[in-house]
């Protein structure tokens, strides 16, 4: 913690759970879609989400998220009209995801690529967030740092792979924290890396010449 | 570095060296996030200068917040502000307008600093706001107090809590008007032990304060919060500056704060389940604003 964690963020109000933590959720999204072109969105909106968004602009600030704005951006305010002007569909719903933090939003998102993916995460509180899905697969992140995120095939000594290439190639990269998922066994998986320094531009195409190694994504701190 | 877990080990060192606690924080957080000291404060200068931008946006005649429940209020209070007449006197109801002000913009989804939350945005400015268009007080003052300011805030967040949701409105409109007093009495050439018998007044006189909010938005009662958060800040600033100190020693008060946020029922933290959110009057305006049926 430092003294602009107290005083700040500099953020759009109303609220740093349901206004500025839900820009950053959408940042996220923002982040996977990376500089492919986003054709719609399908939000689903739980809990504390579902019954206030509207007062504090929820759905504007998750939108404006995914469209790159950030937390303290005054286009937030208009993110409904952006997103018709850029062409880009939305629509929100409202369910009550079971076991869900009481502030969560599922994004689901299409490419004009024909690609779509999901991700689930909450606000919460002081404009924190965590991501909890991403295409249906357990992470925990907060976005405060970088992350990489590796979909691979779980077969041993792939995490070995990917760990020594960060150590031996791009040697000063600390993992600060490190979580795997899988779907079942010798299905696919996901591991959730988080990292102190700026990653080279390199690391995450390095990653992906790994065997068995599907995808890798680099989420930069939202 | 400094841990802040104890304003008492801020206020020893800074008396220790014979500096002001803001030069400490200021020193200790260069140190801590790897930049300079000049780059730390122009950071907080940005937040000063934002601060002053809300006041302004909050202040307009037709400001009316997302939901349309409130607005205008900074208005108001500045038209009567002028007339001169007010009780408080001409400084108080001008820095009440000001806290309206900067809580209204941050309803109606202007851009302000959380200070400690957007709740609560109002207070510091309100404060300080004040006491450099109407006191005279320079800018690098008021900028180096806001260091001390976020210092007591980091201390209260570790150590209590500044959410709503884990420590009812203490832990928002209370931990601001906490820091503000600190950072006011700093400013008023007190010394670090004033600064935290300021915190600790401040903290005593909001202690078990609960967050209520209707409809579970931040407007009703939180605008208006910030205005009792302002007052209290003074007037404990001033308590402080006259010589008397608090007998609970701050860092106690703190885990005082931490104890009542944890007893208060969920009801009150923040879930709209009580308090002024379920007044006859409080379920219709959250129907006014989201229908009847709720979700
Ligand atoms: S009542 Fe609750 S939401 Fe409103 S300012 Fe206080 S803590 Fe924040």
């Amino acid at each position: 913690m430092n003294v602009f964690d107290i005083i700040g963020p500099v953020m759009i109000g109303p609220s740093s759970s349901h206004t500025a933590g839900a820009v950053r959720l959408g940042r996220v999204v923002n982040k996977l879609i990376d500089e492919r072109t986003l054709k719609k969105v399908e939000i689903t909106l739980s809990g504390s989400f579902a019954q206030t968004y509207k007062g504090h602009g929820t759905d504007k600030a998750l939108l404006a998220g995914i469209m790159g704005y950030k937390s303290y951006s005054p286009e937030i305010r208009n993110a409904l009209e952006i997103a018709d002007e850029r062409g880009i569909e939305y629509s929100f719903n409202k369910e009550n995801i079971s076991g869900a933090h009481p502030n969560t939003a599922r994004i689901h998102y299409y490419l004009d690529d024909g690609s779509d993916g999901v991700m689930q995460g909450a606000s919460i509180g002081g404009g924190n967030i965590l991501v909890n899905q991403i295409n249906g697969m357990t992470v925990e992140f907060n976005g405060d740092n970088n992350t990489i995120l590796v979909m691979h095939e779980d077969k041993p000594g792939v995490i070995a792979s990917v760990t020594n290439l960060m150590h031996w190639e791009h040697e000063d990269l600390n993992i600060s924290n490190f979580r795997l998922s899988r779907l079942h066994k010798g299905g696919e998986a996901i591991m959730t890396i988080e990292i102190d320094n700026p990653p080279p531009d390199s690391l995450v195409d390095d990653i992906r010449g790994i065997d068995h190694v599907i995808n890798a994504i680099l989420i930069r701190r939202v | 570095m400094l841990e802040y877990t104890s304003i008492s080990e801020l206020v020893q060192e800074a008396e220790k060296r014979n500096i002001r606690i803001s030069e400490l924080v200021l020193e200790d957080q260069a140190l801590s996030m790897e930049k300079t000291s000049l780059e730390v404060y122009e950071q907080m200068e940005l937040s000063f200068h934002i601060m002053m931008d809300s006041v302004k946006e909050g202040m307009k005649k037709d400001q009316r917040s997302t939901s349309g429940l409130t607005g205008g209020e900074g208005f108001l209070m500045n038209e009567y502000a002028g007339k001169g007449e007010g009780l408080s006197g001409i400084f108080m109801t001008k820095a009440i307008a000001r806290a309206l002000a900067v809580a209204g913009c941050n309803a109606s989804m202007g851009k302000i600093v959380a200070a400690p939350t957007a709740g609560s945005c109002g207070i510091l400015p309100g404060c300080l706001v004040s006491l450099y268009e109407d006191r005279g007080f320079k800018e690098d003052d008021i900028i180096m107090s806001m260091f001390t300011a976020g210092a007591f805030g980091m201390v209260i967040a570790q150590k209590a809590s500044i959410a709503g949701a884990q420590g009812g409105c203490q832990a928002e409109c209370g931990s601001a008007a906490a820091m503000a007093a600190g950072a006011l009495v700093e400013l008023m050439g007190g010394t670090p032990s004033q600064c935290a018998d300021a915190c600790a007044m401040a903290i005593s006189s909001q202690m078990g304060l609960v967050c209520d909010p209707v409809a579970g938005l931040v407007e009703i009662p939180c605008i208006k919060r910030n205005v009792s958060g302002l007052a209290i800040a003074f007037s404990s600033a001033d308590m402080a500056l006259a010589g008397i100190s608090s007998k609970i020693p701050v860092d106690e008060c703190i885990d005082a704060m931490r104890e009542v946020g944890e007893a208060l029922p969920a009801s009150l933290k923040e879930t709209a389940g009580g308090g002024l959110a379920t007044t006859p009057t409080g379920r219709k305006l959250r129907d006014q604003v989201f229908g009847s049926k709720g979700v």
